[in-house]
Parts: C-alpha cells; sequence; structure tokens
C-alpha cells in the first residue's frame, strides 16, 4: 500500500540549504537580546541535518530563518543559491504542537497546503495517498479533538509531506509524545525521508533521538547560539540506539554540552 | 413472573414488555404521574364548580381542556408501560406537570374564586384563555411585527460588527481610527439614542432598525476582535509555510478561529437588542408585540398584558434557542460547553 502511494506522490530531489554568517537578535523592550551569532551551515541536498543544543539556545529560531518566517538581522539564508525572503510551500515546517485547525477535520487539514495554493481541485487522490503514508486513512473525517497526541503529530507531518517539500523542517516535532510513541514516529520519519529524498532539518534537545536519524548532527552552544560541533554519522539505518559507536558520539556530545558528569 | 424475566426487565427496563409494573422505579414513576393528573382533574372541578366572584370568559372551555390533559396524565400513568418510548420521554416532565397544575389551582383560587389578589390587574388563566383564543389574530399579526423588525435589526447590526470586529483585529489603522470612537459611542444606551433616532430617520420603523442594529453591534463587533486578536499566532505560522496569502489567512484561518468568540458576542447582542426592539415598539413603532402590550395598558386590558408578556417571553426564547442551534451547526466540530 505505501509503495502503490509513494508512485503518485513525485519524488522530490531536496535543496540544499546555505545558513551564510547569520547573526539574529530580539528586541526585548528596547534592548537587543541576541539568540544567534555568526552561524554558518550547509545542508546538501537530501542530508538529513540535526540542530542539538540546551534548551532555549535559538535553534526554532533559526529554523524560522530558514522557513522564511523572519528575516535574519544579518547574514543570509539561501535554498539552492537563492536568498530565502519569505515562507514557501517548498520548505514546510513541522512543529512542536501539531497546530491542526480544530475547525477542519483531518482531511481537510493535510489539504491546508494544497488548497492555499489553489490546488486543491486537482489532488484529491495525492491527499489519500499522503493519509496512507502516515497510516490515517480511516480518520479523514475525526476531528483534532478526537486524536491522541501521536496521530495528531502524524496529521501535521501529513500536512507537511503533501506539498512534495524540498526541506522539511522539523522544530522538536516528537518533543511532547509519550516515548514508545516518540520510539516509533522516528522510524517512521526517517522512512519517510528516505523515500521521499528531501533535505531534513531537525531541531531537538534529545541526543539519541539525533544520533538515530541523522546523517550529521550539529551542535550549538547556550545562548546567542554558535556552532561548536559538527559531527557526521555515517551508519546504516536502522539504526539501533545500543550500537558502541552511537554511545560513543553520545558520550561525546554529552561532553560537548557540558553534561558528561551527570550520567 | 420468572427470575429470568426480573432480570431482563432490570436490565433493560425501557424495552420491558411488562409496562409500568416491570420495577419499583417504574411504579414510582406510575404514581407521580397519576398524581399529576389528579391535580389536574382537581384544577378542573376547581375551576368549574367554585363560582368566579367575577366574570370572565372561557372558563369551562379551560376546565374542559384541563380535565382531558389530566384525564391522559392519569392514562399515561396507567398504561405508559404499553408505549415505552413516548413514556420516557414524557417521564422527564412528569414533575413540571405535577407543580404546574398545583400552580394554576392555586392562581385560580386566589384570582377568580376570592378576592385574595386584586382585580383587575390580576386577571385568572381562563381570562389569558380568553385572550389567546379571541384575540390570537392580533398577537400573531404582532409577534410577525416584533420578529421582523428584530431580525432586520440584528442582521444588520450583527454584519456592521462581525466586518468591523475582523478590521480592529486585522488592521492598525482601521483600529487607530474606529477604537476611539467604538469606546466612545458603543456602552452609550441605544436607547438614549431614541429621541434623535425618531426625527433623524424617515420612520420610527427604520430609526428602530437602526437602534437594535446599534445595539447589536457593539458585542459583535469587541467580541469578533477579540476573537481575531487572540488566535493562536501558530495558525499564521503553519499556515504561511503552506503558501497562504493574505486574503487567506483572513478568510479560511482568523475568521474560522475567531467564531466560537464570534457567537458569544451575536449571543450578548441578541440579548440587549430586545430592550431596544420592546422600547422602541412602545415608543414608537405601531406595531409589534410593545405596541400591543401598550395599547392593553392604555385600555386596562391586564389579561392582555399577561398573554403578551407570556408570547414576548416565548418569542425571545425562540430567537436565543434558534442562534445556539446555528451555533451547535457551525462549530460542530467542539464539543458545546454552553447547553441552551
Amino acid at each position: 500500500m505505501v509503495s502503490a502511494a509513494l508512485k503518485t506522490a513525485p519524488a522530490s530531489a531536496g535543496v540544499e540549504i546555505a545558513i551564510r554568517d547569520v547573526s539574529h537578535s530580539f528586541d526585548l523592550e528596547g534592548a537587543p537580546l541576541p539568540v544567534l551569532e555568526n552561524v554558518g551551515l550547509t545542508a546538501a541536498r537530501g542530508e538529513f541535518v540535526a540542530l542539538l543544543g540546551p534548551s532555549g539556545c535559538g535553534k526554532s529560531t533559526l529554523l524560522r530563518l530558514v522557513a522564511g518566517l523572519e528575516p535574519p538581522t544579518k547574514g543570509e539564508v539561501a535554498a539552492d543559491g537563492q536568498r530565502i525572503a519569505g515562507p514557501d510551500p517548498s520548505r514546510v515546517v513541522v512543529f512542536q504542537d501539531p497546530t491542526l485547525f480544530p475547525w477542519r477535520n483531518v482531511r481537510d487539514n493535510v489539504s491546508l497546503g494544497l488548497e492555499a495554493q489553489g490546488l486543491l481541485k486537482t489532488s484529491g487522490a495525492r491527499i489519500d495517498a499522503t493519509l496512507r503514508l502516515v497510516g490515517l486513512e480511516n480518520f479523514a473525517k475525526a476531528f483534532p479533538h478526537q486524536l491522541s497526541g501521536g496521530m495528531a503529530q502524524r496529521v501535521a507531518l501529513a500536512r507537511a509531506l503533501v506539498n512534495d517539500p524540498d526541506l522539511l523542517i522539523l522544530d522538536e516535532p516528537l518533543g511532547k509524545l509519550d516515548s514508545l510513541t516518540r520510539l516509533s514516529m522516528q522510524g517512521e520519519i526517517v522512512n519517510l525521508w528516505r523515500r521521499a529524498g528531501f533535505t531534513a532539518l531537525l531541531v531537538t534537545h534529545d541526543i539519541e533521538e539525533a544520533l538515530l536519524m541523522a546523517t550529521r548532527v550539529v551542535v550549538f552552544s547556550a545562548r546567542p547560539a554558535s556552532i561548536k560541533a559538527d559531527i557526521r554519522i555515517d551508519k546504516p539505518y536502522p539504526r539501533h540506539r545500543d550500537d558502541p559507536d552511537l554511545v560513543a558520539r553520545r558520550r561525546e556530545i554529552l561532553t560537548l554540552l557540558g553534561l558528561d558528569a551527570s550520567w | 413472573m420468572s427470575l429470568a424475566s426480573l432480570d431482563a426487565a432490570r436490565g433493560a427496563p425501557d424495552e420491558a414488555a411488562f409496562g409500568a409494573f416491570a420495577s419499583r422505579a417504574s411504579l414510582g414513576q406510575s404514581a407521580l404521574a397519576l398524581a399529576a393528573g389528579a391535580v389536574w382533574l382537581g384544577f378542573a372541578f376547581l375551576t368549574l364548580r367554585w363560582p368566579d366572584i367575577g366574570d370572565w370568559g372561557r372558563g369551562p372551555e379551560l376546565a374542559w381542556a384541563a380535565a382531558i390533559f389530566g384525564g391522559l396524565l392519569a392514562a399515561g400513568g396507567l398504561f405508559g408501560g404499553l408505549w415505552p418510548r413516548a413514556a420516557k420521554r414524557l417521564r422527564r416532565s412528569t414533575p413540571w406537570f405535577l407543580v404546574l397544575g398545583l400552580f394554576f389551582s392555586l392562581w385560580q383560587a386566589a384570582t377568580a374564586k376570592s378576592t385574595l389578589l386584586p382585580q383587575p390587574f390580576f386577571p385568572p388563566p381562563h381570562a389569558m384563555l380568553e385572550v389567546f383564543v379571541d384575540d390570537w389574530a392580533k398577537l400573531a399579526e404582532s409577534v410577525a411585527a416584533s420578529i421582523r423588525l428584530e431580525m432586520l435589526g440584528f442582521a444588520a447590526g450583527a454584519s456592521a460588527g462581525f466586518v468591523i470586529g475582523v478590521l480592529l483585529g486585522w488592521s492598525r489603522a482601521f483600529g487607530y481610527w474606529a477604537h476611539p470612537v467604538m469606546r466612545l459611542i458603543g456602552p452609550l444606551p441605544a436607547i438614549a439614542w431614541l429621541p434623535i433616532a425618531f426625527f433623524a430617520f424617515p420612520s420610527s420603523w427604520s430609526a428602530s432598525i437602526f437602534l437594535i442594529g446599534l445595539t447589536t453591534a457593539f458585542p459583535v463587533a469587541i467580541l469578533t476582535w477579540s476573537g481575531v486578536a487572540s488566535v493562536n499566532m501558530a495558525y499564521y505560522d503553519v499556515a504561511r509555510t503552506l503558501g497562504a496569502s493574505p486574503v487567506f489567512l483572513i478568510f479560511k484561518v482568523a475568521i474560522p478561529a475567531a467564531l466560537p468568540h464570534v457567537f458569544v458576542g451575536l449571543f450578548m447582542g441578541l440579548g440587549a437588542s430586545f430592550a431596544v426592539l420592546v422600547t422602541a415598539e412602545m415608543m414608537g413603532v405601531k406595531a409589534g408585540l410593545g405596541f400591543y402590550l401598550q395599547w392593553a395598558q392604555g385600555w386596562a386590558a391586564y389579561a392582555n398584558m399577561y398573554a403578551a408578556l407570556l408570547i414576548m417571553s416565548l418569542m425571545c426564547s425562540g430567537l436565543v434557542t434558534l442562534l445556539f442551534k446555528l451555533r451547535d451547526r457551525v462549530l460542530s466540530y467542539q464539543k458545546a460547553d454552553v447547553k441552551w
């Protein structure tokens, strides 16, 4: 069923994301609060990059800049060499909260992007295929308040994937789920990424999650965030959390974050 | 009756073919229905046999209607088990029927049968029945006129308030100009405009539409505004990353998200507008229930006044019910929090 669903969705080739010397600060009652400092990072086409760092360090802000929701105070973010000036449905975000529209049922939530782009009439099959992809074909008519946390986040994932994005931005998408749902969805997201070939940026503060899912883990310092380490994870999927290499990497990252003594 | 059938009756009392005598609970229900029937029969007897101290029409008709109702209640208590579904629906109302029967009896005794309450200010129930039976055409005409006026004013005010509210929530420039004006005019009771409105408008009828609209518009605008302003900002982020235009953000995000607030505003506006409706009809509009009330007072026709009051409250309550039904339909995705 999954392979049939995938045939109807054209495979995207991903996009190269270049973050060039970006600094960003918020205006806090007149005084600037710096959140990002001289961040430079390039994600190649089809790469899965995890951004790890202490809570509140500015990783999510970086994602908002990449999504085009805000312009950076300094520096530039580019997609395939083109400066990102605003949001675009080729770069979609899955937030920590599913933020489904409660007045729309599951199917209408998933079709939100296509409706906004005026593609609704021609893409019925695509919506159905995406619902099957996340295993929610039987819940098309359900309303968000009837869904569990994991199901709601699956709908949010489908709402993003139905647009066939070149870049999927994941802002702690599994942060509020129970640990079992979390484990299964980590695997699901990796499978979806491997099949569709988009570039993925994942913000998380779960080191294990980053190591299990990403091809690269970028470690940030505390606010204002700058890059402390950029670690390549050349391990085939599915990965196992007890893999001695990954355990060693985890220790390495904990040390970088100054938490090695606490475990 | 075997034990097994007893169990079956207890397990599914509504479907039990044993009827009213299947369980202790339904025995109590039957007794209550019988008591209610007896009260209504007593009311009928009292109306018919205790001579009136004055001259009021429709006494016998009321007595016979009450007797038939009482008889039906008693019959329902005895044989309700034969129609379990209908009986179940009526059962909820039985205590009310009983208390209403007592109330009617007391009312009758205190007004038509004794001098407990001064006449002609407190007419007996059969005097009110006389109004309903003999003057129904004029009452119906008044209700139609009132509803027409109310609906026109409410629709105009609700639409204007909604548009103003959305603009206030969306546009800073509009807010800059509209907000001070609203703060000045909004809290002013619309009735205060009455003398001015009656000469500024071509007719008292159109003036009343304006005043009802004004009263409705204020709460609708404020609540719509607060609804639009309190929309979760993440909804906009989601929609924008999915390619939404500003028009899409207003009509497909802001407005649907604000609708629960809008309905609170509509409810408040509707309630406030009834006061303006009745006042306007009493002061200038020569039609409607308010006018009927005023006219009845002029003739010291107290029974007509009570009859008009009763119909007026049924009308207002009915309109609120309609609004809640509409809300439940539009907001069916929600679990309803307030039942009307």
